[in-house]
């Protein structure tokens, strides 16, 4: 997974989580999100991962956490089995994110999903200037070792919503700093946001 | 004879039996009126009698699950890899207790003891045992040690069948199942190794139809040919060719039927040395403890339904090359607690040791149980503060 720091993306999917909800975090990592969660909000929840490191971290926390790979098959999860399905810094690392997004919709009744935006004004110009793969805190890898083989844009991931008929219901941007909100990054979001925060739910 | 026994060991340790004047009415519909258990227990009962911990054993073993009956031992207890001071299941934070089974052979009452109705070993008149039968007279034992809830029930292969077992019957009474390499029920191909086994025993001339113990003698080769078979499934493919290739004893073929291979030689001393120790009337009598074990039985054959009352926590490890109780296994038991929104922890361990890897050191997996258990304690301690 990318080095992303996550703090600045939980004051939002906070907001964004019912209390005592049923809370399914796909590529969970140490579990640092669910536990907030748990505490916070007292969800119940799952997390999935495969690094057995993170895992031992996640029960360790005392968080529920599956050892289970995000790229196989989630078919073991039943439809709107959860309130809110959540993915964050994941997508990019996924070897068919929409298929993933498909199963987030259908487990979860909204899901909530981070990403790097590639469309951020300095990936832009590190490519336009330099001619080469982008570089940067939030994408901190060289374009042979990158686990990120999926990177997209907002304007991307907006379009696959569209195609797939997937409703947003919010779109936040922020950037490793907490700054997020200013009128100006959310006038241009796919110039000035560095993560993509959305929540997404099936139409209908 | 072991020269020093190692910091992190329980040390030497004394086997204490309980002997129980109640009856038992067992799954079969036979009843012992009375009977003996023997058991051991490391780390000390702490006031509020809430850190104690149950072993359930597997197949073959016995309630001496660590440390060193004295010095003399060459070995410790089949489970010294993980419980101990410091160790995934820690003996200075918690009262562990490892029965053995009734029917075991290792000083619980069993075929090998005495009938009182007829003054002789019972052999094969023993009543069949079940996975249900040794969980209720596990819970005797927990009433006579004065521990009304369970930290933890923690057991692998059969082992894991007792804790399953334990969190559908007595819900109340555990607050954590550990379920390591396990299954919630055998499959055809188990069945079929444990018929093997079982033929094996049941053909052998010195068997006398369970009653060999008047004749001074036992089904040593059948015992023998039982755990060569057994044996194979512990194991995986990787394990054994790493472990033995096709090695020779001597270099060379001799064309004959003597130990040529090494793995020949490995599981004739392993199939000997269990002979010597171990009853055959109980090693058929736990073999069919396995086949009979399906919880979701008595509920239409649904184990959603089995497990929707069950009230504690679960930790899940299977192994990646085990192929006796493969994770697929496990994942059925994880999948099915995933749907009854039970509080579930599941981790595939990465290990080429097949089966076996339960018992062994593998620091990934020994990592995911210690802290695991870790947490168990420091939630003893937050229910202590409230």
């Amino acid at each position: 997974m990318s080095a992303v720091n996550l703090r600045p993306e939980l004051e939002i999917i906070q907001g964004w989580i019912k209390p005592s909800a049923r809370i399914l975090d796909l590529g969970c990592g140490d579990g640092q999100l669910l536990a907030f969660l748990y505490a916070d909000r007292n969800v119940k929840g799952y997390g999935l991962e495969i690094d057995e490191e993170k895992i031992a971290e996640c029960v360790r926390k005392g968080v529920n956490v599956i050892e289970q790979n995000l790229d196989g098959d989630l078919s073991n999860f039943a439809d709107n089995s959860f309130d809110t399905v959540i993915m964050t810094q994941a997508l990019q690392v996924m070897q068919q994110p929409d298929k993933v997004l498909a199963e987030m919709t259908r487990i979860g009744k909204e899901a909530i999903v981070t990403f790097p935006n590639f469309g951020h004004w300095k990936t832009r110009l590190f490519l336009g200037l330099k001619g080469m793969m982008p570089v940067s805190e939030t994408l901190p890898y060289s374009w042979y070792n990158t686990p990120n083989i999926h990177l997209c844009t907002f304007k991307d991931f907006e379009a696959l919503c569209e195609e797939n008929q997937y409703r947003i219901m919010n779109r936040n941007v922020t950037d490793m700093y907490h700054n997020r909100g200013s009128w100006l990054s959310r006038r241009f979001p796919n110039l000035l946001g560095e993560i993509a925060v959305y929540r997404i739910k099936q139409h209908g | 004879m072991t020269d020093t026994i190692a910091a992190d060991s329980v040390g030497i340790v004394t086997p204490q039996t309980v002997h129980f004047d109640q009856k038992i009415e067992l799954e079969c519909s036979k009843f012992l009126p009375a009977y003996d258990l023997v058991y051991e227990s490391y780390g000390e009962l702490n006031a509020s009698k809430n850190n104690a911990v149950l072993i359930c054993h597997a197949l073959s073993s016995h309630h001496h699950a660590a440390g060193y009956h004295s010095t003399e031992d060459t070995k410790p207890g089949w489970w010294e890899n993980c419980i101990g001071p410091g160790k995934a299941i820690d003996t200075n934070k918690f009262f562990v207790v490892c029965p053995n089974n009734l029917g075991g052979c290792h000083g619980s009452t069993g075929p090998s003891s005495i009938n009182p109705e007829t003054k002789r070993p019972w052999g094969s008149d023993f009543p069949m045992m079940t996975v249900k039968d040794w969980v209720k007279v596990q819970a005797r034992l927990a009433d006579y040690l004065g521990i009304s809830c369970w930290a933890a029930v923690i057991g692998g292969s059969l082992g894991g069948m007792q804790v399953l077992q334990w969190s559908i019957d007595f819900p109340e009474r555990l607050k954590n199942a550990v379920v390591i390499a396990s299954t919630p029920k055998l499959s055809a191909q188990n069945i079929a190794f444990n018929e093997v086994a079982r033929q094996a025993i049941l053909s052998d001339p010195n068997f006398h139809q369970g009653h060999y113990y008047q004749y001074d003698t036992y089904p040593k080769q059948g015992l023998i040919l039982a755990r060569m078979v057994g044996h194979i499934t512990y194991l995986s493919d990787d394990a054994m060719r790493t472990k033995f290739g096709r090695d020779l004893q001597s270099g060379k073929f001799h064309f004959g039927f003597d130990v040529e291979f090494q793995v020949e030689s490995y599981l004739r001393h392993q199939g000997e040395m269990f002979s010597k120790n171990f009853d055959a009337n109980t090693y058929l009598l736990m073999t069919k403890a396995l086949d009979y074990f399906d919880p979701a039985r008595e509920f239409n054959g649904d184990l959603r339904l089995a497990l929707k009352n069950a009230l504690c926590k679960f930790l899940v490890i299977s192994f990646t090359t085990d192929w006796r109780f493969s994770s697929e296994r496990s994942q059925d038991i994880v999948n099915t607690l995933l749907l009854e929104n039970k509080n579930v922890s599941y981790a595939d361990i990465d290990a080429p040791q097949g089966h076996d890897s339960f018992l062994m050191p593998i620091p990934r997996y020994i990592k995911i149980f210690k802290n695991y258990m870790d947490r168990v304690h420091d939630e003893l301690n937050m229910e202590g503060k409230v």
